[in-house]
This record gives C-alpha cells, sequence and structure tokens, in this order.
C-alpha cells in the first residue's frame, strides 16, 4: 500500500484558490494566510462586495447568482487555477466539495484537490454501496430487511436476526401511517398485523420493510484524518444530535456522557471506515448512537463539515491546515497518542431565518451587526459584514458562533452569554431560539437527541412574554433617539435642553410601539430632572434614570435605573422597528407608521393584497386577473433557499392585478396580487 | 494671551480667582420658621396655580373633546406637540388669558394657544385656535392674544405658524371684537406687514375658516390644508343658500380638494392632523432661515442652588423683605453675579451673569428707589445698550422715595432719567414681577408700558398704582379733609367703611390672575421655572439683531 503513495508526486502550495464564498472561504484563507499562501477568490455577480472577496489576495468574478453558472462551474475554476497558478483547490463544504468529476477534473488537469480521492467520494456516495463497504470493514451499521419475500415466517426471523427492538414500516408509508415499533419478539406478530391493516387502509398496499428501531437516537460523529502515507488519526467525537428538519443547530464536541470505551471504539471504528476506502484527508463518519451507546454507521461525508471548529477547539489543530499539508505530501503533525481532550466546544449556527414564522428563510441587508468580541476561546466565523447582504441565492447562514471553556457547562454558559452579546438587526434570525436551546434544562443536562426540537416544541417555541422594564425601556428609546433626531442648530439652547417642556404643566407623551400584532401604549412624562422619566404602561408607572450614548442616528447604548434596579441596553433602529438587546435579551418591536403613509406602502397593504412573505423568486402564478378566489386559494408558488412557499389568498374576492410572472425575484414585502375593492 | 499667562504664573489662585465670576454665596437658614413658612405658603400658591392651569388646558370641556377627538382631529395641545421638535420646550404665553373675565362664560386660555417652539430647529411663534372651547370663536381676549403673539413676532423677528380652527369672530361680541385698531381686521393687517418685513406665515387649516377667518390661510405665505376637515369660504352653505339659493356642501364649497386643486388658496393638501403638521414642519425646514447672534455665548451652568429655595427666601407676604442677590443666585449660571457699583445706591442692586449661557445685565429691587438708585440704574443701563447685553429687570418696588428731603434731592428728575433710559434701551428687555409693583417703579423697572420683550408675573406679586391700604389710607385722608373743610366729623367707623371696600378692589385687582386675564403680561409662573423661562426668552428674542439705542434727553 504504501508504496502506491511513493510512486506520488506532490506538489508545494504557494498559490490555493478557494472554490467557495461566505464563511467557510473566509475561513480558508485565514488559514492560508497564516501559512504564507497567496489566496484567489471567487465571486458570482451578488458577491462581488462580498468579505472573501474583500479578503482574498485575488479574486475572480465566476458569473451569475445561480450556481450552476457560477460556483459550480468546474471549467471556469479550473481555468482561473491555470491563470493564477494555484497550485491546489479547496472546494470547502457544499458546492463542489463532493464532486468526484471534479476531484477527477483536478487531477487531470495537475491541479491538487484538497479533499480525498474520487473514488472516496464516489463510494461514499451512494448509499447501499458505503453500507457494503462499512459492513465489509466491521464497522456496525444498521440492518434491515427489504426483501420480497413478505411471510410473515420471514419478516420474524429477519426481525430476529436483525434484534428488537425493530421497526415495522409500510414500504408506501409516510406520516407515521403503517409503522409500528416492535420491542420483544413476543409483540411481533400483533405489530405486524397492525401496520399491514393500518397500511392497506391508508395506501392500499401492505408491503413492510424491517429496521433495527433506535429509541431516542443521537447524531454523534467522528472527526477523522488520513495522509498520503497511509496514517490516520480520529479527533474525537461530535455530538449534533439536535437537528430541525435534518439541520444541525448546535453542535459540541466531546458527545457528552460518552464512556471511554465507547469513544474508543467510535473513534477506531471511524478509522476502520476511512482506511475502508483509502481516505486522504479530512473526513466525518456519522453514527446514530442509542441509549446504550450502541452506535451505527449512517454515512461518511469526504469534507470539511461546518461544524470542524468544535473538534479543532478541544484539540487545539488546525484543520485547515491539516488539510493543504496533507495535500502537499506531509505526514500528519499529530499521532494519535498525541491527541487528547482538552475542554469541551460548542457551536451554534446562526441563520437568517424566522424561527417564529416556521423558519422562513430570510435575505436582505444586514443593518446593523455587532458579534461577541472574538479572543482566544470565542471564534465568530462569518462571511458577512455589517451592511453586506444574506442573498437569496445561498444558504442563509450568518454566522457560526464557536466558544471553548474547561467544561460543558462553562462552555454553555459562554454560549449563552456570547449569543446575548450578538446583535444583528434588519434579518430575523435566530439566535432567541438558540438561546432558549442552549437554556433549556435538558439540554443543560446533556439530554439531547435527534427528536430534542420536537419533543420540547412548547418550551422552545414559547412566546417569550415582554416584560413592562423591556416596553418601557423601547419606548423610551424610540423617545430619545426622537428627540435626539431634531437637528440642533446652536450649539445650547434652552429649547432642546432645558427640562422645563411645558409652562406650569407636564408635557406627556404617547408612544406607539407594536409586538406580533399587540399594540403597546405607553406614556412617557419628562421629569424636570434631567435623564428623569416618568414611564407609564398599563396600570404601572415607573420612575426611568436614562443616560444615552448616542454612537450614530441608528444606534443608542442606554444605561438605565428603572426604580432604583440598574441596567444597560442598546437600542438599534430599522426600518420603522426599534431592536433592544437587554440582559433580557433580544426584542423587536414595530413603530407604527403615521395613518398618513399608509396605503402607498406594501408594508400597509393588508387585505387588498398579497405580499410576498420573504425574498425569493416567483415559480409559479396559479391565478388569472380577474379570477374569483376564496381565502386559502393557492395565488402562486415562490421559490426562496431552495425551498417552495405556496402564496395563500387572503380573503375571498377577485384578482385585480398580477405583478410578477414565474422568474422574477421579489424582496420582501413585495405585492404580489391586488384584490379588487 | 501672554500677559496673562504670565499673570496667572506670578500670582497663582488670585488671578484666577479675580478673572472668574463672583458667585453669589447662599445665606439662607433653611432651618428657620420664617424660610419653612415663606416656603409653605409660597408653594401652596405655586400648587393653585399648578392645579388652575391643569384645568385650563383641558380646553373646553369633556363633551367638546370628545366631540373634536370623533372626527378623527388632535387636540390643539396635541397639535402643538406634534408640530415642534419632539420633547423640546414650548413657551406658552398666557394660560391665564380670560380668566374668570366674562363671568360665567368660561374661555379657557382665552380660546387661543400661544407660544414659541421649536420646528425643524427653527424658533417660531405658534398660534393655535382651540376649536373646543365656544368653536374657536375669536373673544375680545382671544383677539388680544393672537395680536400680543404677532407683536412677539415681530419684535424677535419669528416666524409664524397659524394652526387655524377657528369659526371666526363672536358675533353676540362683535362691537369689541371687530371695528377698533386692535381688533380682528389687525390680525390680517399683521400678517401683510410681518410678512413684508421677511417674517414668514404659515398657515395649516385644521377646521373652519370662515368669512374674515379665511383670510387667515390667504394672506399666508404658504398654506396647508386637512382634506375632509379644513374649510375655506368667505360665505358658508347657509349663506350662500340666502344669497344666491345655491345649495353646496361646506367640502365642496371650500375644502382641501377645491382649494389645492382649482382655487390655489392653498398650496398644500394633508390627509389628516399629523399630515398638515409633518408636512408644515417641512415648510419650516424649507425656509432657509439662520439665527445669527451678535452676542457671547458661554455653555450653560446650573446655578449652585436648588430654584425650589425661592419659595422659602420669597414667601407670600409683601411686607417681608429679603436680599434680591439671593434670587439672582438662584436663576443665573452658576449663581454667578458681577455686581457694578455694589457700595451705592444700594436699594437698587445691578451687575452682569448668565442665563443659560446668554449674557444679562440684571437690575433688581433691594428697597425703595432713591435718587442714587435711579442715577445707578441709568448708568448701568447705558452700559448695557453700549454693549448689545439684554436686561433683565426683578421687579419688587413700591416706588420712588417721596418726601422733602428725596423731592429735593431731585428724585422727580432722577426717576425720570431712570425711566428715559428703560424706555429708550433697545437691547432685548425681559420684565419679571417677583413681589409688588406699584407707580413709578413699575415704570421704571420696565412694566409692560415700556414693552419688556417679555413680561411675567410670580404668582405671588401684586400689581397697582400703589399699595390697597395706601390708597385706601390716601382716599380717606382726602375725605376726612373735605368733611373737616365742610366742618363735619369724621369717624374711625366711616373711615373704616370708606376704607374697605377700596383694600378689597385693590387686592382683587392687583392679582396676577386679573393682571394675567386681560393680558397685562405674558404669563404667572413658578418662580423654579423662572431660569428656563428667562432662557427660551432670551434665546427667542435673539432671532432679532440687537438695534444700537438712541437715547433722549436726560435731564440732568
Amino acid at each position: 500500500i504504501h508504496m502506491r503513495y511513493c510512486s506520488k508526486s506532490y506538489q508545494n502550495i504557494s498559490t490555493l484558490l478557494i472554490a467557495n464564498r461566505g464563511e467557510i472561504a473566509c475561513r480558508v484563507m485565514r488559514t492560508a494566510k497564516k501559512m504564507g499562501i497567496k489566496t484567489v477568490a471567487l465571486f458570482s455577480e451578488p458577491d462581488r462586495n462580498s468579505m472573501h472577496v474583500a479578503m482574498a489576495d485575488e479574486a475572480y468574478h465566476i458569473g451569475p447568482a445561480a450556481s450552476q453558472e457560477s460556483y459550480l462551474r468546474q471549467d471556469k475554476i479550473i481555468n482561473i487555477a491555470k491563470k493564477t497558478g494555484a497550485q491546489a483547490i479547496h472546494p470547502g463544504y457544499g458546492f463542489l466539495s463532493e464532486n468526484y468529476e471534479f476531484a477527477d477534473l483536478c487531477k487531470s488537469e495537475g491541479i491538487t484537490f484538497i479533499g480525498p480521492p474520487s473514488s472516496a467520494i464516489k463510494d461514499m456516495g451512494i448509499k447501499s454501496t458505503s453500507k457494503h463497504i462499512m459492513s465489509a470493514a466491521g464497522v456496525p451499521i444498521i440492518e434491515g430487511y427489504h426483501g420480497e419475500d413478505q411471510s410473515d415466517q420471514r419478516l420474524r426471523e429477519e426481525a430476529e436476526r436483525i434484534g428488537f427492538p425493530i421497526m415495522i414500516k409500510a414500504v408506501r408509508g409516510g406520516g407515521g401511517k403503517g409503522m409500528r415499533i416492535s420491542n420483544t419478539a413476543e409483540e411481533f406478530q400483533e405489530q405486524l398485523d397492525s401496520a399491514r391493516s393500518e397500511a392497506m387502509k391508508s395506501f392500499g398496499d401492505d408491503v413492510m420493510l424491517v429496521e433495527k428501531f433506535v429509541n431516542t437516537p443521537r447524531h454523534v460523529e467522528v472527526q477523522i484524518f488520513g495522509d498520503h502515507h497511509g496514517n490516520y488519526v480520529y479527533l474525537f467525537e461530535r455530538d449534533c444530535s439536535v437537528q430541525r428538519r435534518h439541520q444541525k443547530v448546535i453542535e459540541e464536541a466531546p458527545a457528552p456522557g460518552l464512556t471511554s470505551e465507547t469513544r474508543q471504539a467510535i473513534g477506531e471504528a471511524a478509522i476502520r471506515a476511512a482506511r475502508a476506502v483509502n481516505y486522504v484527508g479530512a473526513g466525518t463518519v456519522e453514527f446514530i448512537m442509542d441509549e446504550e451507546q450502541n452506535f451505527y454507521f449512517m454515512e461518511m461525508n469526504t469534507r470539511l463539515q461546518v461544524e470542524h471548529p468544535v473538534s479543532e477547539m478541544i484539540t487545539d489543530t488546525d484543520l485547515v491546515e491539516w488539510q493543504i499539508k496533507v495535500a502537499s505530501g506531509q505526514v500528519l503533525p499529530k499521532k494519535q497518542s498525541d491527541l487528547k481532550i482538552n475542554g469541551h466546544s460548542f457551536e451554534a449556527r446562526i441563520y437568517a431565518e424566522d424561527p417564529d414564522n416556521n423558519f422562513m428563510p430570510g435575505a436582505g441587508p444586514l443593518h446593523f451587526l455587532e458579534t461577541p468580541k472574538p479572543d482566544e476561546f470565542t471564534r465568530v466565523e462569518t462571511g458577512v459584514r455589517q451592511n453586506d447582504e444574506v442573498s437569496v441565492h445561498y444558504d442563509p447562514m450568518i454566522a457560526k458562533l464557536v466558544v471553548w471553556s474547561h467544561d460543558r457547562k462553562s462552555a454553555l454558559s459562554k454560549l449563552i452569554y456570547s449569543l446575548r452579546q450578538y446583535k444583528i438587526v434588519g434579518l430575523a434570525n435566530n439566535i432567541s431560539f438558540l438561546d432558549n436551546l442552549a437554556s433549556h434544562p435538558e439540554f443543560q443536562n446533556a439530554n439531547v437527541h435527534t427528536g430534542f426540537i420536537p419533543q420540547y416544541y412548547d418550551n422552545l417555541f414559547v412566546k417569550k412574554s415582554v416584560d413592562p422594564s423591556v416596553i418601557c425601556q423601547s419606548a423610551l428609546a424610540l423617545l430619545l433617539k426622537r428627540m435626539n433626531d431634531v437637528k440642533k442648530r446652536d450649539a445650547f439652547t434652552p429649547f432642546s435642553d432645558s427640562t422645563l417642556r411645558r409652562v406650569n404643566h407636564d408635557l406627556r407623551r404617547k408612544v406607539l410601539l407594536k409586538k406580533d400584532g399587540a399594540d403597546y401604549e405607553i406614556c412617557i412624562v419628562p421629569s424636570a430632572k434631567s435623564n428623569v422619566y416618568q414611564v407609564e404602561y398599563e396600570n404601572s408607572s415607573f420612575e426611568v434614570e436614562v443616560l444615552p450614548v448616542i454612537s450614530n442616528e441608528n444606534r443608542l447604548d442606554l444605561n438605565f435605573n428603572i426604580d432604583g434596579v440598574k441596567s444597560k441596553a442598546t437600542a438599534v433602529f430599522s426600518q420603522n422597528t426599534i431592536n433592544l438587546f437587554s440582559q433580557n435579551g433580544s426584542f423587536v418591536f414595530d413603530v407604527p407608521l403615521p395613518n398618513y403613509t399608509k396605503g402607498s406602502s406594501a408594508a400597509g397593504a393588508s387585505s387588498d393584497s398579497a405580499i410576498a412573505p420573504m425574498p425569493g423568486v416567483v415559480d409559479k402564478v396559479h391565478v388569472t386577473e380577474g379570477q374569483e378566489v376564496k381565502e386559502g386559494d393557492r395565488l402562486l408558488v415562490m421559490i426562496a433557499m431552495k425551498m417552495e412557499y405556496v402564496i395563500k389568498s387572503p380573503k375571498d374576492g377577485v384578482i385585480k392585478k398580477i405583478f410578477h410572472k414565474s422568474g422574477d425575484t421579489t424582496s420582501k414585502g413585495t405585492v404580489l396580487v391586488t384584490f379588487e375593492n | 494671551s501672554r500677559s496673562s499667562l504670565r499673570c496667572m504664573l506670578h500670582l497663582g489662585r488670585r488671578k484666577i480667582c479675580t478673572e472668574s465670576s463672583q458667585v453669589i454665596a447662599s445665606t439662607i437658614d433653611k432651618s428657620s420658621a420664617e424660610y419653612q413658612e415663606n416656603y409653605d405658603s409660597l408653594k401652596n400658591i405655586v400648587d393653585t396655580l399648578k392645579s388652575d392651569v391643569n384645568t385650563i388646558i383641558q380646553g373646553g370641556g369633556p363633551k367638546a373633546v370628545e366631540r373634536h377627538l370623533s372626527r378623527g382631529k388632535l387636540l390643539p395641545r396635541e397639535r402643538i406637540n406634534t408640530l415642534i421638535d419632539e420633547g423640546s420646550s414650548f413657551l406658552e404665553l398666557s394660560q391665564l388669558a380670560g380668566h374668570n373675565l366674562y363671568g360665567k362664560d368660561s374661555v379657557p386660555a382665552g380660546g387661543i394657544i400661544t407660544g414659541i417652539g421649536r420646528v425643524s430647529g427653527t424658533e417660531c411663534l405658534i398660534v393655535c385656535n382651540d376649536p373646543t372651547v365656544k368653536g374657536g370663536t375669536y373673544y375680545p381676549i382671544t383677539v388680544k392674544k393672537h395680536l400680543r403673539a404677532q407683536e412677539i413676532a415681530r419684535e424677535n423677528n419669528l416666524p409664524c405658524i397659524y394652526l387655524v380652527d377657528s369659526g371666526g369672530a363672536n358675533l353676540p361680541r362683535q362691537d369689541n371684537v371687530f371695528p377698533d385698531k386692535e381688533h380682528f381686521g389687525r390680525i390680517f393687517y399683521n400678517q401683510a406687514s410681518l410678512s413684508a418685513m421677511g417674517i414668514p406665515q404659515i398657515a395649516v387649516v385644521m377646521g373652519s375658516c370662515t368669512a374674515g377667518g379665511a383670510y387667515v390661510p390667504a394672506m399666508a405665505d404658504e398654506s396647508i390644508i386637512v382634506k375632509n376637515q379644513g374649510t375655506i369660504f368667505l360665505g358658508g352653505p347657509p349663506l350662500v343658500k340666502a344669497a344666491t339659493g345655491e345649495d353646496v356642501t361646506d367640502e365642496d364649497l371650500g375644502g382641501a380638494d377645491l382649494h389645492c386643486g382649482k382655487s390655489g388658496v392653498t398650496d398644500h393638501y394633508a390627509l389628516d392632523d399629523e399630515h398638515a403638521l409633518h408636512v408644515a414642519r417641512r415648510v419650516v425646514k424649507n425656509l432657509n432661515r439662520s439665527k445669527h447672534m451678535n452676542i457671547t455665548i458661554e455653555k450653560p451652568e446650573d446655578p449652585l442652588y436648588p430654584a425650589e429655595e425661592l419659595y422659602g427666601i420669597v414667601g407670600s407676604n409683601l411686607k417681608k423683605t429679603y436680599d434680591i442677590r439671593q434670587v439672582i443666585a438662584r436663576i443665573v449660571d452658576g449663581s454667578k453675579f458681577d455686581e457694578f457699583k455694589e457700595m451705592y445706591g444700594d436699594t437698587l442692586v445691578t451687575g452682569f451673569s448668565r442665563i443659560w449661557g446668554f449674557p444679562v445685565g440684571i437690575i433688581g429691587n433691594n428697597g425703595v428707589l432713591f435718587s442714587e438708585s435711579a442715577l445707578k440704574g441709568t448708568h448701568f443701563i447705558e452700559l448695557c445698550c453700549q454693549r448689545g447685553i439684554p436686561l433683565l429687570f426683578l421687579q419688587n418696588i413700591t416706588g420712588f422715595m417721596v418726601g422733602r428731603e428725596a423731592e429735593a434731592g431731585g428724585i422727580a428728575k432722577n426717576g425720570a432719567k431712570m425711566v428715559t433710559a428703560v424706555a429708550c434701551a433697545k437691547v432685548p428687555k425681559f420684565t419679571v414681577l417677583i413681589g409688588g409693583s406699584y407707580g413709578a417703579g413699575n415704570y421704571g423697572m420696565c412694566g409692560r408700558a415700556y414693552s419688556p420683550r417679555f413680561l411675567y408675573m410670580w404668582p405671588n406679586s401684586r400689581i397697582s398704582v400703589m399699595g390697597g391700604e395706601q390708597a385706601a389710607k390716601v382716599l380717606a385722608t382726602v375725605s376726612k379733609m373735605q368733611r373737616e373743610r365742610e366742618g363735619k366729623t369724621w369717624t374711625d367707623e366711616e373711615e373704616e367703611a370708606l376704607k374697605a371696600p377700596i383694600i378689597k378692589k385693590y387686592e382683587k385687582e392687583g392679582h396676577p390672575y386679573y393682571a394675567s386675564a386681560r393680558l397685562w403680561d405674558d404669563g404667572v409662573i413658578d418662580p423654579t421655572a423662572t431660569r428656563d423661562i428667562l432662557g427660551l426668552s432670551l434665546s427667542a428674542s435673539l432671532n432679532a439683531p440687537v438695534e444700537k439705542t438712541k437715547f433722549g434727553v436726560f435731564r440732568m
């Protein structure tokens, strides 16, 4: 085996092309720069001014927005690599990272593809093939029977071979229909009959399959690394159980609660898996793990993964550096015996999506962005800056927040603290949701499994009741901003600076705010003492002292003293919203527009039109002008973030005008259809 | 500057001390019974004032307010809150106008709100009808208040914004509203002449402008009208029906669509009150006005002592005396007062201070005016006029000294010098009646007749030709002498019977509410608000350039 590698010649890498965008492109470049390697970036039309372009030593336009015409254009990428003299291409994750044809193309063009051999990508890309290979290599897999023999006898035998508990599932099933769990051999027949009859009723077909059932499964994956010299190490495991619609949300390393035996066993299993396909470079072997810490192979990801930083944090490594070194033929920088777990690390994925609106993805400019202060133990992996745009064309991830501490408990505290330092305005985001998740007692207790989010849905999506002090702070911030917006022409003027607002009586200013459909009416009475206000809301009244620090017209940092309790908050104003970031979390209030502005703006349009709920592309239009529709009828279909959204009629009525045709790109709030009055 | 630096080095602290202003030391004893008694009595009067004003600002009562709101309109004070810069001060004038003036006919604030506020950064004079008060019709006092506001605009070069919502002249009282020089017609005369002076005239039509009222927007430089609310016509639908038989609605006859689209009487179309006020702010923003103040301005400093102590110093008994410097110390920046001629004519205190950073020359009474005090006051007024420093008069004056010695010393001609100086002084003058204001003292200390830019009264003050008891005594003495000439007797009972109603009459007519109701001042104010109100008044007055003074003949 060694001979095979020795015959190869390796290129020294002095120029690296990064065939990706966003945070991972930035991440790769950071290491390349550290290693003294020149970086070449690519950019599509909308990415022209993005962060990864600014970071790169050279950057090349590669095509329009659509990935197929830009980041996936293998020919263009190879041309640019040649033009710039890049010896290697780093594909990041996504896009071409697991495309074996591209790996082959690089090879034939004499360019180093930073990733495994194309054969490994190919083998691991096909589920059934990968299972066979793993099974043969002695890696535990989820056993199942998908055969044509549907006799009771055969199904029972297969179930016994696989081992209970098992799952009996209708091949044509879905939504839990025609699906039963059998925990013991004794109840197998009963459950099989029940599943068959339900399947027959539901689908008119009762063909069953039998599979190992994993109760409350965890998603545990192992970071492995191989070099061209046949060396393999595992950099321990990550737990990525907490998922939403198969998307990882918070990852951590090491996986909590694993015995050292399990840890070693799963690590070695992962190396067997890698070795079985002659793996080279960074890879991840994903396992499903049951409550008894039995684990079964699911799949192998032949790339550097999104969540790789948590492994770096606990092993004090730079996996991109390792990738580059391995690609240039060097041996792995560390042996297995050199690798020890140090502390605990979490990663939270911050997305432009609205958790309160079925995680509807968002896109648009980040009007305001302030991250926790990065340090040795806090990493903010991002590809966007304030005023950058989260593009409708690509993944809506804003950043990965990675923290490290000595143990899980302190690392989790740090994660929550840092999440609350994160301030984003302009786009709906999942920070509050991540906060809820990380703060959940069962998450704190490390009772994680893949059904965590559905199980605790009610706790995680509970509408935070808005504390009256938050309402007061927001209302006061808004009033202070309005006061500040009024330009002072004189250096000192009692008209602005005097606390005597009205002669012989108090000024009472009403402030209106809206949140989640609720209206808040707050009355603010400035007192004779400067910076002191009486704030009245519903039946409560607060004496609030506030020292505002105005850094720019859209941001106020506020030091409050509310009835003797001191607190700090930051208010950021954007497009008729006020975003209050306080120790209680972050809150967005809408500032109602004056009546006279309504009618002319899309935001105010309600019953007489249907508007785009998010930025996207119109896919299909189901109605025509003049058509009569009922409330809830399909009007059109939009595509955003690779997902389909059906725009339904908000009311019974007649379509007056349709403003967009299939293929049009729309921004959030665009009027799509209007109705006759 | 090099020599001053050397001085500082040589003289150390002493130099710094002499360069900085003198600070008035507080000499009051807050623990004394007198202080406490004074405090309680004046505080009590101020509380009553505030509660009276709180009633006044409710306008014409709940029913009228509700009817107004039901039309989707903003209340007049809310209109002002929306018009002026958020959270900024509104220097409201003469809240007590019309107070108990028409018997049972109550006209809170005279049915019109006037004052100075900043709109888009520009200080403006605002005149706002209150349609909840008698439909916004003009009582005689309404006219007077409107005209006074325009006078303030003229003297201080302030753009005028009229928030119009008025039924026009009050017909039953037409003889006191319509025909005379200082009556309704003067409003439009003023609009024309102010506009001619380059003082912008802006009208926002938020309700009816009928007959004469139609001229407010028609004579404005720029006007705004609210759809479905504002109407402008010379004759309303009933009059039209009577005159021509034509049937026509308010809106068709003089609504926003008509006047913005066809007649051109108004320039801007607003959907509602809020919109109209937003447009008005935009109009002001485009006035292209800047304020050039030819004075030095320093960073304002709060006085060293709490304003509330004024209650304990002054009290409500006008017979009690106190040192005026203790009042000054609670009004001026840093309690700093550079006194002039401290040791001469000491019943009049003169000196330089700053209020809200603006320079002022202060003249305050510390007793009866003697010849020396009058000469000192005259000298000081000359200084301020020479230097362009605004003058502040703190009035607490029983009058000029009488008696043979005083007359022989020329008190009449010396007092006349001070009156001449006050009358001719062209620097902005401000007067606050903090105690008594009697006789010629009122003249020498810049009473209403001497055209101070603003004149305010404390609620403990009194104003009349002389004190009530004094007047009663004078009249009693005259009667007694007449009786004696006629050889009749004059009993003590008769004397008391003569004096009592005179004292009562003087007490009633000398009361600040009585004065303010008739617009003899620009408002009764809480003593603790004096500093801020003077600051606002100073700021407003400095919109007009400070003119050079030419004095008349001083009798030597």
